[in-house]
């Protein structure tokens, strides 16, 4: 008994584990905008370079700015941005792979075609595309990595909707003489909601690591707003004097990547009937 | 297993043998090493943060042009010692008439140009030429523009004829953009150099490295160059400059980038590290037509929220001396005007209601990408915040876009950047410059002092000048970059300041 109940636990762990460290990361976010131990902008020339626990619990940064707080309003920043563009990408994808599905044919092929062409241009490059336009900042950032995600939405959308539109019920639904908005909305969103759910999940682990990379090559938030990314590339000529400038930040990004993914999975193993018929 | 398989059959040898194979092995390592460590004797690599866009540094401004070439490949009449002074060079004498506009040269004989060219007085007089004619882009065409006619009477005589007195002609005419170039090899010097001095050029690998050979035909028996081969290494990153230095795939860093990394080569006895002078001037040039930086208290008021001392210590960790005008201590007749306005933030903040803004403003800071500026555009940011000034930093990408939208265009609120030309104090003199800034006293002053031929007349002129600007801050003048120099400890000669930006290799050598 307790064996099959501890393999069902082992089968849940990735589930677990990956909404612990999401929460953990959630709520640092949240708690970072009503407190932090220090004004994370605050620079105290005197108390620059400090190691962990010397000056507040992770150190002190170049310019003496308390290092936990800049992780907490970090948090914040690079959850917000990576949400807003998934978000952004999560719906702009969405409504092109249903209107795919349920347009087969020359829209459809148009539609995917598109989306392979916005496929071939990495997030960073657009970002700097963007920044040359509207100038870097949390909204090209956003607008940059929300626009890299729209293929990936459209594209599994499009083959979960696709799926539906097979199914004997709606060949119902259309004999009842229901249009395709309405048996989108009424029977193609709802069936496939749980997979994009799980693909929000896995994106926004991508999401974060990309808004890192713009952020380290200064096409992130401005400064002086703390971002992950910036720390990361303002450690870089510590790294032999100071390496806890480079691992906190480091640390923060990769647990947060690997905690949406773990929960992504665990999300997919939980929804996917598939893959529970299968256990 | 294998390993202990090993060891057991080499045990099983005499020990005799074991020895000999000891010896042999030792012998086989070290003598690729000792052949390099010969080589290395006339050998020296410079590294550089910064690769030259060409290598002619009298057709564009990047110092890094005259860090490669000048003294190395060219000469020019005059030069500026490592001390900051005028000493003869192609030009072995000269008079001046007592009314300060006709300047006789000498020229020294049997120079050659390292293609075999002679260098003669109808050589000179084409280069003065080259440099002030309609097309020139010569980085000083303002300071050439006041020769009127250029003469050559004899192969060794000059004669520069002036529409105005310039105090100062002597010294720019040792700077690298007033070098020595000939009619045939002039325009193909920006990527095939030719000149008299020291060093040939040999090969550019563009991204890479500039090597140069010594000159055996050089002019100046005296001072020959001391090594056969010399290479500039390109390396932006400080990182990657740390390791080659550590690695000795580069011998000096005359300009190491990163003072974080530098402080470790200070207690390395492998290197020497000399903290030397410069004449990297860092200031935020403000929109001077642009509200508000149009009234002077608000622009007194930002400045006086400044802590030089604190800027330096957080952005540069510490290297760096304050200054209060565009004016550095290496410049002659230089007056200390950082107390003019002093850090003050309860004074700024009374300023700035004066002038109308007691809640204070915002504004865009377009700052370079690189990290001296960045982190001072940082710190300044969180200084003037506490006056209730709230500054935007708008990442701004050096040198196109930087050039395009702050330089040319004009189209910006407060920017900063680092002033590399030694003696530009006239640039606040300038029309159309980019600061905006018109104040008709400065440009009389700042001429009086170029026309004056007594030296303490502009030594007195060149002080109320900068005690002008410290008061009028067109700019927020913040402080003197140091020059981080790094470099094996057998290299002897390097220079440890840089009165003009440079690298003269002449005299550089590895001690015994």
């Amino acid at each position: 008994m307790s064996g099959a109940l501890l393999s069902r636990l082992a089968g849940r762990l990735p589930l677990i584990l990956g909404g612990a460290i999401t929460a953990c990361i959630i709520g640092t976010a949240l708690v970072s905008q009503v407190w932090t131990p220090e004004a994370p902008t605050r620079m105290r020339f005197a108390l620059k370079l400090k190691g962990p626990l010397a000056q507040g619990l992770l150190g002190t940064d170049h310019f003496g700015r308390d290092l936990t707080s800049m992780l907490m309003v970090g948090a914040w920043n690079s959850l917000s941005i990576a949400v807003l563009a998934v978000l952004l990408g999560a719906m702009a994808g969405t409504l092109l792979g249903v209107t795919a599905a349920a347009r087969a044919g020359i829209i459809d092929g148009a539609i995917m075609r598109l989306c392979d062409i916005l496929f071939a241009f990495p997030a960073v490059l657009s970002a700097i595309m963007l920044g040359a336009l509207m100038g870097p900042g949390a909204l090209t950032a956003v607008v940059a990595i929300g626009v890299f995600m729209i293929p990936v939405f459209a594209r599994v959308t499009r083959s979960a909707a696709a799926q539906v539109w097979a199914r004997d019920y709606v060949l119902a639904a259309r004999a009842a003489g229901k249009g395709a908005a309405r048996i989108t909305l009424e029977h193609v969103l709802p069936n496939i909601a749980g997979q994009i759910i799980v693909q929000v999940t896995i994106q926004l682990g991508l999401a974060i690591l990309t808004e890192a990379g713009l952020s380290f090559l200064g096409l992130g938030i401005a400064p002086p707003a703390p971002s992950w990314g910036r720390m990361l590339a303002d450690a870089q000529t510590y790294l032999t004097a100071a390496p806890h400038l480079a691992l906190v930040p480091g640390i923060a990004i990769a647990l947060s990547v690997l905690g949406f993914n773990l929960l992504g999975d665990g999300l997919r193993d939980l929804i996917d009937p598939r893959r529970r018929l299968a256990a | 297993m294998t390993i202990s398989a090993v060891w057991k059959s080499g045990s099983r040898l005499r020990s005799g043998t074991r020895l000999m194979a000891c010896v042999a092995l030792a012998a086989l390592l070290a003598a690729p090493l000792g052949a390099t460590a010969q080589a290395a004797k006339d050998a020296l690599v410079v590294g550089m943060p910064v690769e030259p866009t060409g290598l002619d540094p009298t057709i564009a401004a990047p110092v890094s042009i005259g860090q490669v070439t000048w003294q190395n490949i060219y000469q020019g009449l005059t030069r500026i010692s490592r001390a900051g002074k005028v000493e003869p060079q192609l030009a072995r004498s000269w008079t001046i008439s007592p009314d300060g506009l006709t300047y006789t040269f000498a020229l020294q004989p049997g120079v050659t140009f390292h293609d075999g060219v002679p260098f003669d007085a109808a050589v000179a007089k084409f280069a003065l030429d080259r440099a002030r004619g309609a097309t020139s882009s010569n980085p000083q065409k303002q300071f050439v523009e006041a020769i009127d006619s250029t003469e050559a009477p004899d192969a060794a005589t000059l004669v520069v004829k002036l529409k105005r007195p310039v105090s100062d002609l002597l010294y720019r005419l040792g700077m690298p953009a007033a070098v020595m170039v000939a009619p045939a090899s002039a325009e193909a010097n920006r990527t095939s150099p030719v000149g008299t001095g020291p060093f040939r050029f040999k090969a550019w690998a563009k991204g890479d490295r500039v090597e140069l050979e010594r000159f055996d035909a050089y002019w100046d028996k005296a001072h020959p160059a001391r090594l056969a081969h010399a290479t500039f290494r390109f390396l932006p990153d400080a990182q990657a400059q740390a390791a080659a230095l550590r690695a000795g795939d580069v011998d000096a860093f005359p300009e190491f980038s990163a003072p974080e990394i530098y402080t470790a080569f200070q207690a390395d006895k492998a290197f020497r590290t000399v903290v030397g002078n410069t004449e990297l001037k860092m200031i935020a040039g403000m929109n001077n037509a642009r509200k508000p930086f149009d009234d002077v208290r608000v622009r007194r008021a930002l400045m006086m929220a400044v802590d030089r001392k604190a800027l330096v210590e957080g952005a540069w960790s510490g290297f760096g001396t304050p200054i209060g005008s565009q004016y550095t201590p290496n410049d002659p007749g230089f007056v200390d005007t950082t107390a003019v306005l002093p850090y003050d933030p309860a004074k700024a903040k009374a300023l700035l209601a004066e002038a109308g803004y007691p809640k204070g403003f915002a504004f865009t800071l377009k700052t370079p990408q690189m990290a001296y500026l960045s982190r001072s555009a940082e710190v300044l940011q969180a200084m003037l915040a506490d006056v209730g000034v709230t500054v935007k930093i708008e990442p701004t990408e050096f040198p196109a876009k930087w050039v395009q939208e702050v330089f040319k265009d004009k189209a910006y609120d407060m920017t900063i950047m680092t002033h590399a030309e030694p003696l530009d104090i006239d640039i606040f003199a300038r029309e159309n410059y980019y600061f905006n800034y018109a104040n008709p006293k400065f440009v009389e002053t700042y001429k009086a002092a170029a026309a004056a031929t007594d030296l303490a007349e502009r030594t007195k002129l060149i002080g109320a000048a900068q005690r002008l600007l410290a008061e009028d801050v067109p700019a927020l003048f913040l402080f003197v970059m140091p020059k981080l120099g790094v470099w094996n400890a057998k290299v002897e000669g390097l220079w440890e300041s840089e009165p003009v930006p440079s690298n003269d290799l002449t005299g550089v050598r590895w001690a015994e």
